[in-house]
């Protein structure tokens, strides 16, 4: 294997090989350590580049390596906002949405990052809004009744669970009946 | 130095103080403050990231009116007609955050009369409501926080999505929007080594320690915030059940590092705190950092009971009261950094006269 020499200063052989590819377009820098570090620390000193958005950016690239070895994933970064006409990857660069429709346009490219940010969670268990929460109060219901049901019926406590299953079929009518409702308007 | 503009300390602290800075909380001896912060947005309007200056009027009218019909007695205070000192001087108190002070478009803050509710508008959400109590009440926070918002809600389209809850313009804080942070004063853990290992024990349970004053690692007179990261997949009341539990134990913990200190070393300790009180009571030009060290020793030195004609919110206090932005609103005026030192003495000086000619004019030196 013949050594590379350092772009850089032709003097010393490279060491740092550094691939770059944005939209596709693929770069390749060769450089030895002496002029790495140079411009490592180039980097470095440059406030607006080592902002906390920066970092948190480089939080939400999932796997810059994945990204080269799989190009069929390319499609994603055409995915754009239909609120504010965001892309995804514009949302990668700045890491803050433009809109509340951004959850909306980019929901299936999410659950990884949310995972990341949040200690491997994607599913809000918080509070609901009154006015808006609407049927999201009563699904939560039903989740609770069903777990209930399930150790009821290991318990053979039938009795009880009966009763809990009323409760949860009575709920999925009132969340059926308003969703009718809902659709119509 | 003295000119008319000047007005006397005790007329400046009276209309500077926050309720959360000298009233007594519970654990008020290691907890100095306890705080709680929830994100909003319109479901209607861009985020800040990007929207239009119509929208954002249109984002500050609509949480205008929106509070107005709450019937909460806020004030607005807009960014546009602050003086870059008086942000600063928010910024200062914790009412606003750096971010907001810099935006001068069509943002603004809420400010409740005792301060301990502070509403802002456009900074990086459409709007976070922050309670802001003395000593460790999170529960009592949070409640009043939850308060405000549902009756926000009532007025205010909020954005919501089923699965990922409350939508906020970083995905850091979607689902709860919920930031709780206990800001604490540790000096026996600082003086046995222990923050070291602390702090990265912390980080397994999603919580977060950083020094709010000074900038780095350092964390200037001791003074730690302890805070949630994640906000997504926890209801708001576990999320500050986890961080009470995380924040009991170094309460616990900080406890045992006094008393060992006292045990093990106690004249050097009282040493420490008389030399502390000495450079504060009497220097006449004082850095930051020198301050920031000697008010968190004297402030250990009342709760150990070795000084006794000091009020406790002495830390609290000055460690704002000494910052850049509120030394020069004292002043009256811009002050170089070597004339900031030297107010800063001065400031100290005579806020330490005002507790001992309180004390019948005696002195305890």
């Amino acid at each position: 294997m013949i050594d590379m020499m350092c772009e850089q200063c032709q003097e010393r052989p490279a060491a740092v090989h550094l691939k770059n590819i944005v939209n596709g377009k693929k770069t390749e820098v060769h450089l030895c350590e002496v002029c790495a570090q140079d411009k490592g620390e180039a980097f470095m000193n440059d406030d607006s580049a080592f902002s906390f958005n920066h970092l948190l950016a480089g939080l939400l690239n999932v796997s810059p390596v994945m990204k080269q070895s799989q190009p069929q994933q390319n499609h994603r970064h055409t995915v754009e906002c239909s609120g504010c006409q965001m892309t995804f990857e514009q949302f990668l660069k700045i890491g803050k949405f433009g809109c509340p429709q951004c959850y909306e346009s980019f929901r299936d490219q999410l659950p990884p990052i949310l995972k990341r940010l949040h200690s491997g969670n994607t599913v809000h268990q918080g509070k609901l809004p009154e006015r808006q929460g609407g049927t999201i109060h009563m699904k939560r219901k039903i989740s609770e009744l069903r777990s209930d049901l399930k150790s009821l019926i290991e318990q053979e406590e039938f009795e009880q669970a009966a009763m809990i299953r009323d409760q949860i079929r009575f709920l999925e009518k009132e969340i059926h009946d308003e969703r009718g409702g809902g659709d119509e308007s | 130095m003295k000119g008319a503009v000047v007005m006397s300390l005790e007329k400046f602290l009276n209309q500077a103080v926050s309720s959360w800075m000298n009233e007594d909380g519970p654990f008020s001896e290691i907890v100095l403050s306890t705080r709680i912060r929830l994100a909003r947005n319109h479901n209607q309007y861009a985020f800040p990231t990007v929207f239009t200056k119509e929208e954002a009027e249109q984002t500050a009218q609509a949480v205008s009116a929106a509070v107005k019909e709450t019937g909460y007695p806020l004030e607005e205070l807009k960014m546009k007609d602050l003086q870059g000192l008086e942000k600063r001087v928010l910024v200062e108190k914790h009412l606003i955050s750096p971010n907001l002070a810099e935006d001068t478009s069509s943002s603004s803050v809420w400010l409740s009369d005792d301060e301990d509710i502070s509403l802002m508008v456009n900074e990086e959400d459409h709007i976070r409501i922050q309670c802001l109590f003395p000593g460790l009440q999170l529960k009592e926070a949070l409640r009043r926080a939850l308060e405000i918002d549902d009756a926000l809600e009532e007025h205010f389209d909020y954005a919501f999505d089923e699965n990922f809850g409350y939508l906020t313009t970083c995905p850091t804080n979607v689902g709860t929007g919920l930031r709780a942070s206990v800001m604490m004063h540790l000096p026996g853990l600082m003086m046995t080594h222990q923050m070291n290992r602390i702090i990265p024990a912390i980080g397994q349970f999603g919580l977060v320690a950083r020094g709010i004053y000074g900038e780095g690692s350092e964390a200037l007179g001791n003074i730690f915030q302890i805070s949630n990261q994640t906000t997504l997949g926890k209801s708001e009341e576990d999320i500050t059940e986890d961080l009470l539990h995380v924040v009991d134990q170094i309460i616990a913990q900080e406890k045992s590092a006094r008393e060992a200190l006292v045990k093990s070393s106690g004249i050097q300790l009282e040493d420490r705190v008389f030399r502390s009180y000495g450079t504060l009571r009497y220097s006449r030009v004082l850095e930051s950092k020198e301050a920031a060290k000697c008010l968190s020793d004297v402030r250990l030195g009342i709760d150990l009971g070795f000084i006794e004609n000091v009020s406790r919110s002495i830390l609290n206090e000055l460690m704002i009261f000494t910052q850049p932005g509120f030394l020069q609103q004292y002043a009256g005026g811009f002050l170089r950094p070597v004339e900031r030192d030297i107010r800063r003495a001065s400031l100290i000086r005579e806020r330490l006269e005002m507790d001992v000619s309180k004390d019948k004019g005696g002195s305890d030196i």
